[in-house]
């Protein structure tokens, strides 16, 4: 199936919670409002035509500038995005998933943004998704074990932030 | 045979068994020949320290080819390696226990002081000496084998330099590589003569 197909059916059965799209570029993608991520995912995953049953990776993405002066010039909002890179053995198609969330939930510094978690639909997704919480700071909702996965668990902050500060030390070792 | 009363009694009689030195001497000598490393590597710097273990390199001539699998019965610490935060306790407490006496070479830029990770590795020690203290640091990304080597040869000048009596202090030793290359012309002949100076 061509992307394009893809999206349409995506947008029958969904309408207005297709966000978004970009399906003539390498990568084509498909926005997906974050409420709706599970239904869709499980859709993609379940559905004959479809039949998404690999999920190559999840990804983090911070679009955020912390220099004031690149800011104003910066192409973008500030925002993080979840990216789902899916496949199909069956019929050898993919596609990409996107959500897009704010950078803190309710505009609130240190609030983490929420989306539902997938790994009950591609267990792949249990490790991936705690790596993007840990380095990202992404609160996935329904994960069965949430914890980071490479930061030692008493870590500070998500460090792929963009704006994250380093430590001063860590554990009586000068970290600058 | 009766002893005579007029040679010596221990004269020629032990010469092609008996090497007299001193205890120091004869300890220093056991222990710099038997320098026993731990076994451990932490990044891509580990692959070279095991091209020094294999035959090609051989670090078994000097003694330190016994990699030791835990630190009850190492002497020495290779650190080779990137040190994260979250292996910098475990790299000190496998320091503290090794029984003494025991050394540690830095090896790589990444051990020395960070390395590439220097600037924008939050999750990188600056440094393993701001973990346990290193003796001998052996530069490069990754440093050559027979660099290790020359590490591993300091180290044992080190050993060398050890003093056993109780009130005697360790003579460091005064390092023999002076660390620049050497000219192949001295450096008066690169100088400009006054005469080719007043014509220029
Ligand atoms: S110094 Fe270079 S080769 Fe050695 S561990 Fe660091 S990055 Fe790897």
């Amino acid at each position: 199936m061509s992307p394009q197909e893809i999206a349409q059916l995506l947008k029958d059965q969904f309408g207005d919670r297709i966000t978004g799209e970009a399906l003539d570029v390498l990568d084509p993608w498909i926005a997906v409002a974050p409420e709706a991520l599970h239904e869709v995912m499980e859709f993609l995953r379940n559905d004959e035509r479809l039949a998404m049953d690999f999920l190559h990776c999840v990804s983090g993405v911070d679009y955020f500038e912390p220099d004031p002066k690149k800011a104003k010039r910066a192409k973008f909002e500030p925002h993080m995005e979840v990216l789902y890179h899916l496949s199909s053995m069956k019929h050898g198609h993919r596609i990409v998933i996107k959500v897009f969330l704010p950078r803190w939930k309710n505009d609130r510094p240190g609030e983490l943004p929420e989306v539902p978690s997938v790994a009950d639909i591609w267990p792949t997704a249990n490790w991936h998704e705690r790596e993007v919480y840990d380095l990202m700071g992404i609160r996935f909702v329904g994960h069965p074990d949430l914890r980071r996965i490479l930061c030692p668990e008493d870590w500070v902050g998500h460090p792929l932030r963009k704006d994250y500060e380093f430590p001063d030390e860590y554990h009586g070792i000068r970290a600058r | 045979m009766p002893h005579d009363g007029r040679t010596p009694w221990i004269e020629d009689r032990f010469s092609e068994g008996v090497v007299i030195t001193s205890l120091e001497q004869a300890i220093n000598w056991a222990r710099q020949s038997s320098l026993w490393p731990l076994t451990f590597g932490l990044a891509c710097c580990a692959i070279e320290m095991m091209a020094v273990g294999c035959s090609r390199f051989d670090i078994d001539r000097f003694g330190a080819g016994a990699f030791r699998a835990t630190p009850r019965q190492a002497d020495l610490m290779i650190v080779a390696g990137t040190v994260t935060y979250k292996m910098a306790s475990r790299v000190r407490r496998l320091y503290n226990q090794m029984p003494d006496p025991k050394y540690v070479i830095a090896m790589g830029a990444c051990v020395c002081g960070g390395g590439p990770y220097f600037k924008y590795g939050y999750h990188v020690v600056k440094g393993v000496d701001l973990v346990v203290p290193v003796d001998v640091y052996v530069p490069g990304c990754p440093p050559r084998p027979e660099a290790l080597l020359e590490g591993l040869m300091r180290v044992q000048d080190r050993v060398r330099a050890e003093r056993i009596a109780r009130d005697a202090t360790d003579e460091l030793p005064v390092p023999h590589h002076t660390g620049y290359p050497e000219l192949p012309i001295k450096p008066e002949d690169y100088r400009v003569s006054a005469s080719e100076e007043a014509s220029a």
